[in-house]
């Protein structure tokens, strides 16, 4: 099979090692085709990565592990998971959130992993939108968002169909596009939906380990389906003849053929690999929308300095702005996550306390500035987003914070941009996605982020959906 | 090979691909989907599985006659016979 030339053949290369790459992997591996999975950075997760600095391990990305539900529940996008790559439904070691806040000027909807809490708060500070709540409700759960030949309709003006405050309408949209909307101030109304049941029917949960739980628990079971892979090797190019990919160039300049590719890498990222399209493609769909996150570890846990909640998602304008911002940071809006408060199993705890603060960023200024002015302009905005954050905290001890802190640190849309080769840093990736996962090429394919699930959840099932379309059923 | 026995097949796959699911009381000739929470991925399973242990080939159009006990010993039994022999 091999072509001339070539080092080696597999039946499926898949292009990044993260969550959606390893569930792909695994699928295909499975039912014994030859699998190689490629990955630039030297540590597995992608977006979903893990960190050491300072001695100590940092999750990348993971606020919470979205779409949980206790392990059984039927016909959950979880319970599919594990089945479909036949790991125990208690791999993960998820335990579930305490409970969080959507937190706006003079009002909060608190919420849980119980739908019912959310509710309730709706009726008390929203109590004329309540039916029309439910409603909305009604409607998102019986919308099939898994339609691949739907055409996108936006989110916001499906939600104006059903609620009228635009408070409410702002304070539903505020968590669901920070955990997952690549599109500024809307989302598709399937994404929507997917968000919807991912945070407010499902919830929140966290291995106490962080995020290497789940990735050791993808790696172990790729290995023992017989998939390999190759660390610090990404992809130079793919060439292109006729409508397939035929060669696969990697960066130590070795050449091998598949006969399917699946890319994890982003949509515009991977037509940038190929050969027969230009290297400015898709300029107009690359994610316009950067983060910045600070961290701060302490010796002392979060609820001794008065933080009981998980998340608490942020904004203190009259309006919601999630969009581009022109300054460096955009501290009108964020997320606070808590990893302590998880209800962990029998009361085990991490040892230190975390803090963590999560803004929008513009990717240009920091990409751009010069290494002083980077590492001056993040002490500073470090210290501005901790101030935001602490007014949306009132019993929240920020001097006490500052007193126990042992380490901090933060990272800017120009670190994501290094270690996930996402353009722009723009972790939901492109506005416009790849539902069914085609590119231009014939063998191939786009899993996700850019194929438009979302979440870890939701990036699992994409490569798990899209290595069986493309790489099973055939 | 007997159609019991192609059942007891069908019914091993469904075990070992959702460990989940009570099997001891399903019925022949009612629909799995009806029985068990099995959705389009696990049929994709059912099948992949009778492919890489069974060597039987199904074709995406011919997935609707798995959808019983009693529709999959009829369509699968000859395959086995055929396989075999």
């Amino acid at each position: 099979m091999s072509e001339k030339g070539a080092d080696e053949h597999y039946d499926v290369v898949i292009i990044g090692c993260g969550m959606a790459g390893l569930a792909a992997g695994i699928r295909a591996a499975m039912f014994d085709q030859r699998v190689l999975i490629l990955e630039r950075h030297n540590a597995p997760g992608g977006l979903n990565s893990f960190y050491f600095l300072g001695g100590r391990k940092y999750d990348v990305g993971l606020h919470a592990v979205t779409n949980f539900v206790p392990p059984g529940t039927k016909g959950a996008p979880l319970t599919k998971l594990f089945r479909q790559l036949r790991i125990p439904a208690d791999a993960f070691a998820l335990a579930p959130q305490r409970s969080s806040r959507i937190a706006f000027p003079g009002v909060d909807l608190r919420f849980s992993n119980d739908i019912s809490l959310m509710e309730s708060e709706v009726a008390a500070a929203f109590p004329h939108e309540i039916d029309r709540f439910r409603a909305l409700r009604s409607a998102v759960l019986s919308h099939n968002a898994f339609d691949m030949d739907a055409s996108p309709v936006s989110g916001r003006e499906m939600v104006g169909r059903y609620l009228e405050d635009p408070v409410l309408i702002d304070m539903l949209f505020c968590p669901l596009c920070y955990y997952g909307s690549a599109r500024e101030n809307d989302m598709d109304w399937d994404q929507f939906t997917i968000m919807w049941q991912a945070l407010f029917e499902e919830g929140f949960a966290r291995p106490l380990e962080g995020v290497r739980v789940v990735i050791k628990a993808l790696l172990d079971r790729f290995r023992a389906v017989g998939g390999k892979r190759r660390m610090r090797c990404g992809v130079r190019q793919l060439h292109v003849e006729g409508e397939k990919v035929r060669r696969i160039e990697l960066d130590d300049g070795s050449v091998i053929t598949a006969g399917e590719v699946l890319s994890t890498a982003g949509l515009v990222e991977t037509q940038r690999l190929c050969s027969d399209l230009p290297d400015t493609v898709g300029a107009d769909n690359i994610g316009r929308l950067g983060y910045v996150e600070t961290i701060t570890a302490t010796d002392c846990q979060p609820r001794e300095l008065g933080a009981e909640e998980t998340i608490v998602f942020f904004n203190d304008s009259e309006k919601f702005h999630y969009e581009r911002c022109e300054k460096e940071v955009d501290p009108r809006s964020g997320v606070i996550c808590f990893p302590n408060n998880y209800n962990y199993a029998e009361g085990a705890q991490l040892d230190e306390g975390f803090f963590r603060v999560t803004a929008l960023a513009n990717y240009g200024y920091w990409k751009g500035a010069p290494e002083e002015e980077y590492k001056a302009r993040k002490d500073f905005w470090y210290g501005e987003l901790q101030k935001s954050a602490g007014r949306f905290l009132p019993d929240f001890d920020l001097d006490g914070l500052k007193a126990h802190t042992l380490d901090t640190d933060m990272f800017t849309p120009r670190t994501v941009e290094k270690f996930t080769s996402h353009l722009g840093g723009a972790i939901y990736g492109a506005p416009h996605k790849s539902k069914d996962g085609t590119t231009h090429l014939e063998n191939l394919h786009l899993a996700g982020t850019d194929q438009g699930f979302l979440g870890i959840v939701g990036a699992m099932l994409s490569g798990i959906s899209m290595a069986n379309q493309y790489c099973l059923r055939r | 090979m007997t159609k019991e026995e192609c059942k007891k097949i069908v019914l091993d796959i469904i075990e070992e691909i959702a460990p989940d699911e009570d099997l001891t009381n399903v019925k022949s000739e009612v629909r799995l989907r009806e029985q068990l929470d099995l959705d389009s991925m696990d049929f994709l399973d059912i099948v992949m599985e009778l492919r890489k242990k069974h060597n039987i080939e199904v074709p995406e159009a011919d997935y609707p006659e798995l959808a019983s006990l009693d529709s999959c010993a009829e369509y699968l039994t000859p395959k086995f016979n055929a396989v075999s022999a």
